[in-house]
């Protein structure tokens, strides 16, 4: 696809604009975007992060020029460990620290969700070592979901044997607390 | 294992190996993003903080093995010409970020160049594994080893709910980015991967060009990659991706057929005149050597060109990138000598390949 400004370079940003409430569609190259002022990035030049913490942002009124710190909180949350404030993480897109995730947390899964398609919830890796009892309780998890879809598809024998390895790991799990 | 080794040579050892349908897919990559629990990402962090990580890698891993991945070799970045940097960003074995925030970042890989962890990135830990072809279930397998072995002297980040904790939200949970390098002449002659792009970009995969965010796909080389990386097991992530791959190869190799039928002579035509100045230029940019070099790489995909080496397109994209050139001239060059210099790189190559 050619940059719709120069007709030269490839167009490698692809964004949907929308102005007095018409969607265009924008297809323009690094340059264009640049020199058009279609985004401008003083200090980073150009990247995708950028883009990103505009996804962070949802004051009120997004189209509203006032200054963020016309709807901040009259208290801001900061981060005990770092020392990051809300609103800074808002502006850099990044957190400082793991207890962010703790401090921030009634105010993330918004984010969360609009970053990772409605998700909110880790359902990958647990660390080998320090994962520690979490194993079996995916595991369990694991076993709940693969019950649920034999049921579905009316399975009856397969999920007897699902449904015997919960007994056997629930069983176990409480052996180990006791 | 010596910087000199890494710096000098175009290829990476791993890139002589075959791999599954690479007649398309030049390599796949899995990069896992880890930290320290107790440490603050590398933004927030003091300076001493991430000099004691620096300090931890280099005692515990220097010139350590495990399994394939042989002696492995701390780098410290600050003490790298920017020339050497700029090599390194080119080979992909660290990225423009860590290149430009040097201050106290360090890179630690393996001999065969196929591990490269990325020391106080944006995040602590970054590991990438890279495999030749599409391999993502391989190089999954693989970088969760790695990542247990790291994981056996370092408290990582973790937490039950939001799974590996990292500096930027759109990295957490997996932590996981899985990519292939996709070479797609075809689709991109027959513009069919215009159409094609938005709908990958709506199955939450990104595409982009080879050197990654916001360039140009050099040689019709695309990079496929997850957007997501909470919600889904890395599995299914790499499932999704691989599934996505798996169409646009058969899209890829249709197309490529459909031409040969329709328009073989012109085809056939445009392979051979980019041999042709390939082989003769006296001056050559980039943007021109990297879509030459592409058509000649097809010709070899269909069996036109003989006695050419598939690897030409990876190894001389990459060897006639600015930094690589300047790396082999041994000073800075103007891009006009640049140009020069690598006109005259591709045709000793291509001599070579007689």
């Amino acid at each position: 696809m050619e940059c719709q400004e120069c007709q030269k370079r490839p167009a490698t940003l692809h964004f949907t604009q929308v102005v007095n409430g018409n969607k265009i569609e924008v297809h323009v190259c690094e340059v264009c975007a640049k020199e058009k002022g279609y985004m401008t990035y003083p200090e980073e030049g150009y990247s995708f992060h950028n883009l990103l913490t505009g996804l962070f942002n949802f004051e009120p009124s997004p189209m509203s020029s006032h200054s963020n710190s016309a709807f901040t909180q009259p208290k801001e949350l900061q981060c005990p460990q770092c020392g990051m404030s809300f609103a800074e993480f808002k502006r850099v897109g990044k957190f400082g620290c793991a207890s962010c995730y703790h401090t921030f947390s009634e105010r993330l899964d918004p984010i969360l969700r609009r970053v990772h398609s409605g998700n909110t919830k880790h359902f990958g890796k647990i660390p080998k070592r320090q994962g520690g009892d979490l194993h079996a309780k995916k595991q369990l998890e694991d076993y709940k979901v693969q019950l649920k879809a034999l049921i579905d598809k009316e399975e009856f024998e397969e999920a007897a044997e699902v449904r015997d390895k919960i007994k056997d790991l629930e069983k176990e799990m409480r052996g180990d607390q006791s | 294992m010596t910087l000199e080794h890494f710096v000098n040579n175009a290829i990476s050892p791993w890139m002589h190996d075959e791999g599954p349908d690479n007649d398309i897919v030049l390599s796949s990559r899995i990069r896992l993003a880890r930290n320290f629990a107790k440490v603050s990402f590398p933004l927030a962090a003091e300076q001493e903080e991430l000099e004691e990580i620096l300090q931890f890698f280099k005692t515990e891993y220097a010139h350590q093995t495990f399994q394939e991945y042989q002696d492995l070799e701390f780098i410290s970045i600050p003490e790298l010409t920017p020339t050497e940097k700029r090599v390194l960003v080119e080979k992909h074995l660290i990225s423009p970020h860590l290149a430009k925030h040097a201050q106290t970042a360090a890179a630690v890989i393996s001999k065969n160049e196929q591990v490269s962890v990325m020391i106080n990135e944006e995040d602590h830990i970054r590991i990438q594994l890279y495999f030749p072809g599409l391999q993502l279930d391989k190089a999954l397998e693989k970088g969760f080893e790695f990542d247990d072995w790291l994981e056996e002297k370092i408290n990582y980040a973790f937490d039950e709910a939001r799974g590996y904790l990292t500096s930027c939200p759109t990295n957490v949970g997996t932590g996981m980015r899985a990519s292939v390098m996709m070479h797609l002449p075809s689709l991109t002659i027959t513009r069919q991967i215009n159409r094609m792009i938005p709908a990958i970009n709506q199955l939450g995969l990104v595409v982009r060009g080879i050197y990654g965010e916001g360039s140009e796909a050099l040689g019709n080389i695309f990079q496929i990659s997850n957007q997501i990386t909470l919600g889904k097991s890395e599995q299914d992530i790499v499932g999704d991706l691989q599934g996505v791959v798996k169409q646009l190869i058969e899209q890829e190799r249709n197309a490529r057929a459909r031409l040969m039928e329709q328009s073989g002579k012109r085809l056939e035509d445009r392979i051979y005149r980019s041999y042709g100045v390939l082989k003769y230029s006296r001056i050559m940019e980039s943007k021109e050597a990297a879509g030459c070099l592409s058509n000649v790489r097809l010709g070899i995909d269909l069996g036109l060109i003989k006695n050419v080496s598939r690897n030409i397109l990876n190894e001389l994209i990459i060897l006639t990138q600015p930094g690589f050139l300047q790396q082999y001239a041994k000073k800075n060059l103007t891009a006009d000598e640049r140009d020069v210099l690598r006109a005259s790189l591709i045709r000793e190559r291509l001599k070579l390949e007689k």
